[in-house]
């Protein structure tokens, strides 16, 4: 990837990052989310990495941010007309932010952070290397992780399970007794 | 280099073309094709002048319509109603249209070809990734929808929008476990090296095709494929008795035009993927690189200019065939319950793809060998 195309993309993600937390409209913020999430995917295939990359489009830009559309509009939430909370609150939050800054920036910065570009070899990021991977050296972790996938899918149809002869789901009667 | 570049420009615009002829194709037969099931005469107003009637035609039929409707469409009021978000009621139709705009570069519609001693390969872009870009691309288009639902500060609007949405996060499950079965024969992700695959003949006489081989992820991405282009029987965001126009019903003049090109270029998007997964993509039967190798053992050679040529226009001629039968689909069948709909997603087409990408797993693994 030429240099100026990584800046570029590198400035439209920290751009897009900070419309999600400046803009007082909740959809307005998950579409500048999208746009984050689809900057990283463009530089994680310009990287090579392109499974990763495609992936993030199809599971994060595709799939989780519409479950988040769909709880604004469950919720309903609405613009904010401005900024709201205790005094206390805003102070606290903004030394934790120049602190959080302060931190980043020294860990960030040369003497600690050694910058190395290497050449990756050949099919590196491909869907074969990967998955090679993903079925060898971490197959343990990742059969782990599909059984707890598991396990919460079956926990959340048991707890939005109608019981027969009741209109309440089996949470509401749980969090009434 | 260079040239490679320009010829994928140029390929890449030639796809997107194509897509949205097809729109106007599929435009032409929503107005006269469905005439003609239906027994009517259907739009025959329209002439340019009188040239069609002088001529002793009723109008000139397919430029007619297809002209007239976008031309009346853009010189419509473009209406934004009050309490709107103006800057996502605008984005919104573009938004739904992108995704599947950029999705034709992928589809392969030809073999190579030779021009002044460069061999370039049929495809605008020559994907490594092809089949997890497809996905990418047309899980994006639920947000046009869902925008424009939500935008529109109508309830009926926002009501299509929420069915769109999950009716197409649904329906994306069956179409990925339908195009993983079809990775797993095939055994790459590259849509040119499936086509590729799809050449030559079992038995003889029979095309190796991929609808011979998975039969069952054909029936699962043209039921899904429906679904995702939203049209009937699967128009539930846009049903007009329950929700007026649906998503789109605060959409005037340019923008609903946009909405319904999107409609369009979907279905035709549908029509390439299942020529290209399944109808052999550009293969012509019982043609090799050399000419006709016909089943009796006949053989006729071809020039390799012309074998390249045959092949567009055989991948054309299958995405059209595809087309009319999607028309066709819609014409014919009523609309489904919106219950109905869900249960055929996630208690029917989802298990069906599941066991179906059990079943290709267990025969490549007895078999030793993909295809």
């Amino acid at each position: 990837m030429p240099p100026f195309l990584y800046i570029f993309l590198g400035a439209l993600a920290i751009v897009s990052a900070l419309g999600v937390i400046v803009q007082r409209n909740p959809i307005h913020s998950l579409l500048a989310l999208i746009g984050t999430l689809m900057t990283v995917a463009v530089l994680f295939i310009g990287e090579d990495a392109v499974v990763v990359g495609f992936l993030q489009i199809i599971v994060y830009a595709g799939a989780i941010m519409v479950l988040f559309l769909f709880v604004i509009w469950l919720l309903n939430l609405q613009v904010e007309a401005g900024p709201t909370g205790h005094l206390a609150l805003k102070i606290f939050g903004s030394v934790a932010a120049a602190l959080l800054v302060t931190e980043l920036f020294f860990i960030l910065t040369p003497p600690h952070l050694q910058v190395k570009f290497t050449h990756q070899p050949a099919g590196y990021g491909s869907l074969a290397s990967l998955a090679g991977k993903l079925f060898t050296d971490y197959l343990v972790a990742f059969e782990v992780t599909s059984v707890l996938l598991l396990a919460a899918v079956v926990g959340s149809v048991a707890l939005a399970r109608k019981l027969p002869g009741t209109d309440d789901p089996r949470v509401a009667r749980k969090i009434a007794s | 280099m260079t040239i490679e570049l320009v010829a994928s420009a140029i390929k890449a615009i030639l796809m997107i073309v194509l897509g949205l002829n097809l729109s106007l194709f599929l435009l032409y037969f929503e107005r006269k094709g469905s005439a003609l099931i239906q027994d009517r005469i259907g739009s025959n107003r329209v002439t340019i002048t009188g040239i069609g009637k002088r001529m002793g035609m009723p109008n000139l039929g397919i430029i007619n319509t297809t002209i007239a409707d976008p031309v009346k469409m853009f010189t419509k009021e473009d209406f934004i109603p009050a309490g709107a978000d103006k800057f996502l009621h605008t984005l919104a139709p573009f938004l739904a249209l992108f995704p599947v705009m950029i999705t034709f570069v992928v589809i392969p519609f030809g073999d190579t070809i030779s021009i002044a001693g460069h061999r370039i390969g049929l495809e605008a872009a020559n994907l490594n990734a092809g089949a997890l870009y497809l996905l990418a691309t047309i899980g994006l288009g639920v947000y046009g929808v869902a925008l424009a639902g939500w935008s529109s500060n109508n309830r009926w609007a926002l009501l299509g929008g929420i069915r769109a949405t999950a009716q197409m996060i649904s329906y994306e499950l069956a179409m990925g476990l339908a195009i993983v079965s079809v990775i797993m024969t095939f055994g790459t992700l590259n849509l040119q090296e499936i086509v590729r695959g799809q050449g030559g003949v079992w038995f003889g006489f029979l095309p190796r095709w991929g609808i011979f081989v998975q039969p069952l992820a054909f029936i699962l991405l043209l039921v899904a494929g429906a679904a995702e282009s939203k049209r009937i029987p699967f128009d539930l965001p846009e049903s007009d008795s329950e929700l007026i126009q649906g998503y789109f019903t605060e959409y005037s003049g340019g923008k609903q035009a946009v909405f319904m090109l999107t409609d369009f270029a979907e279905q035709a998007l549908i029509a390439m993927l299942l020529t290209t997964f399944f109808l052999g993509g550009w293969q012509v039967p019982w043609l090799m690189r050399d000419g006709f190798h016909l089943p009796g053992g006949a053989f006729l050679a071809v020039p390799a200019l012309v074998v390249s040529l045959l092949g567009v226009v055989a991948f054309l001629v299958k995405v059209v065939a595809l087309c009319i039968f999607l028309g066709m689909v819609r014409w014919t069948l009523p609309r489904f319950r919106y219950d109905q709909l869900m249960r055929l997603g996630w208690k029917g087409l989802v298990p069906l793809g599941l066991f179906n990408v059990l079943l290709t797993a267990f025969v490549v693994v007895a078999t030793g060998s993909a295809h």
